[in-house]
């Protein structure tokens, strides 16, 4: 198996975490370092996918780079909002969940 | 005199009026901002005109092309979203201008987080490959969840907590779907993965994954349980945005995954079970709107059911004649553009209406129908439009898939088509009940101001003046677009 092929298979491996993860937890906060996990296992297979056997390609690093910087907005956005549900509310999970 | 393309300044336009109004002091920002909705009216309208006019448009940004630039592409689908989108959101803006008067913090942000969405949604009607579609989609799930967060109430943030961590998800999937077909055919843009995707096991998945994504994100039933309390819980006008637009953004993106890969890559038994699952959207979002005591519930409910009519695309599109393909096509990109105007107008009307009763209960519209006729009307014309009674968008299209389901030889849609109205007539008079009760109980309800009833008057109109017009809009909806060529 290939350099590539390994991150790739890492990647799928994480992303079975990470989705696991964010079913299973109820606390918020786990759910969003889920996410988190899940977004790196997808950036993993990008990478390793599309870069195997054909050496780096500047578009698909580009792309991660773009997908990261989407991530990290979307975790602050999401900590920013469940800082002030904890607030309002008190709880660490969601109305359902609680 | 040299007129710049109007392609990419109905990018530039919303993009720089976020970083203006976010620049702009808290209390300027209304004022900063609805001048500006009038460019992007003109830049929205100059593109469709040129579209409508000259033909499919195209746009390197910056010089630089596919694969390292983004490349915008305008059809006519495209452009006539664009000028939907202005439509909707210039009335959503004039009304909020009124209605977030007297709620400072709203009011300071609404107006950048308004203009980010646009930005979002121009962004996904103009792109031509999958990744700057997930980019445009993760800027408008950002934007749409600090809208809904916006209200501030306990109930408002958990509605953009269970919103944000959907859209995630769904992006993810989604971006796990580009990652494969990347890998496989090394391209993203549309045009060339339709010519170069293969019925295989990898694009099968991929396949599967962004379209699991894109109906989380579109909350088709079973997976709409987001939908209510984040487009319900919402204020007004950001609920209209979300149930008119935003939602539509990301079946858009799944028409047009599906039109490039779908023919010849998809499995046909999966355009059916999206076919059912619209089915069942239709009657369970119905019933469950027919249940609900709070009034913008109901109308939240009721964006569930009407999603589910354009999924019967997919059944009536894919392995059927080309005559029903079309009839398909066209009936649905009506349903597309009618429920926008008509949730749009619905939902203002019922912020107007909760402005002029003081409670979010439909019980308490008694008497309303005697003292603010105008009010209550322009929620019964989006219901027309709704419940597909001639001469709305919304029959018209509705007509339109019920000769697509004839020609093609699949009847059992009708069904959906009559049940799905039936529904929709028993939740709409729902509302008129109530609103025609004459009781002891008052006679005065608060006014505030002329552009909260012409907005959402505008709007409702607009849904049904369209299916008396629907010919022309249709044909330029199509131009350049798929089971377009023949005539």
């Amino acid at each position: 198996m290939s350099t590539a092929l390994l991150y790739a298979w890492t990647g799928v491996v994480l992303c079975g975490l990470g989705l696991f993860g964010f079913i299973a937890h109820r606390h918020l906060l786990r759910r969003l370092l889920a996410f988190n996990i899940l977004g790196s296992g997808s950036f993993l297979v990008l990478v390793g996918l599309a870069q195997d056997g054909r050496g780096a390609d500047p578009a698909t690093q580009a792309l991660i780079l773009t997908g990261i910087v989407v991530a990290v907005a979307s975790t602050a956005l999401a900590l920013v909002i469940f800082r002030r549900w904890y607030r309002v509310s008190g709880h660490s999970a969601l109305p359902e969940d609680v | 005199m040299i007129t710049p393309a109007p392609l990419p300044w109905v990018l530039i336009v919303p993009l720089a009026a976020a970083l203006a109004t976010l620049l702009a002091s808290e209390r300027h920002r209304a004022r900063v901002a609805l001048p500006l909705v009038a460019l992007q009216w003109l830049a929205s309208f100059a593109l469709a005109r040129q579209v409508v006019v000259d033909g499919p448009q195209r746009h390197a940004l910056g010089g630089w092309d596919a694969p390292l630039g983004i490349a915008l592409v305008a059809d006519g689908l495209a452009a006539g979203m664009v000028a939907l989108t202005a439509l909707v959101a210039g009335a959503c803006c004039a009304y909020a201008s009124v209605y977030l008067r007297d709620k400072p913090i709203a009011n300071a942000y609404f107006w950048p987080l308004t203009w980010f969405l646009w930005t979002a949604l121009n962004g996904i009607w103009l792109s031509g490959d999958i990744f700057n579609l997930y980019v445009g989609l993760e800027l408008l799930g950002l934007a749409a969840v600090g809208l809904v967060a916006l209200a501030g109430t306990a109930t408002a943030l958990a509605a953009a907590m269970r919103y944000l961590l959907a859209a995630l998800l769904g992006s993810l999937a989604y971006l796990l779907g580009v990652a494969l077909l990347y890998a496989a055919y090394g391209t993203l843009a549309l045009p060339d993965l339709a010519r170069v995707a293969e019925p295989q096991a990898t694009t099968h998945v991929a396949l599967a994954l962004m379209t699991l994504g894109l109906l989380l994100k579109t909350a088709l039933f079973p997976l709409h349980a987001w939908l209510p309390p984040a487009h319900g819980g919402a204020l007004t006008p950001v609920s209209a945005l979300l149930s008119a637009l935003v939602i539509k953004a990301s079946f858009y993106i799944l028409l047009r995954v599906w039109l490039a890969l779908g023919s010849g890559v998809a499995p046909l038994a999966a355009a059916h079970l999206l076919g059912a699952l619209g089915a069942a959207a239709v009657f369970w979002g119905g019933w469950m709107a027919w249940r609900q005591t709070q009034l913008k519930q109901l109308v939240a409910y009721s964006t569930v059911a009407q999603i589910g009519y354009l999924f019967l695309f997919f059944p009536l599109a894919f392995g059927t004649s080309l005559a029903a393909a079309r009839l398909a096509w066209d009936g649905t990109l009506l349903m597309l553009v009618s429920h926008a105007l008509a949730k749009a107008g619905m939902f203002l009307g019922a912020g107007t209406l909760i402005l002029a009763t003081g409670s979010t209960q439909i019980g308490q519209l008694a008497g309303i129908g005697r003292f603010r006729p105008l009010l209550l009307f322009s929620f019964g014309l989006a219901g027309v439009s709704l419940m597909g009674l001639p001469p709305s968008g919304g029959f018209g299209a509705k007509w339109l898939l019920l000769h697509s389901a004839l020609a093609s030889g699949q009847w059992w849609w009708l069904l959906v088509l009559l049940g799905g109205g039936l529904l929709s007539a028993a939740y709409v008079f729902k509302v008129f009940q109530q609103s025609f009760v004459e009781g002891p109980k008052r006679d005065r309800f608060e006014s505030r101001s002329a552009t909260l009833e012409l907005s959402a008057l505008a709007l409702s109109l607009a849904s049904v003046v369209l299916g008396l017009a629907a010919h022309a809009p249709l044909d330029w909806l199509s131009r350049g677009a798929p089971f377009a060529e023949a005539p």
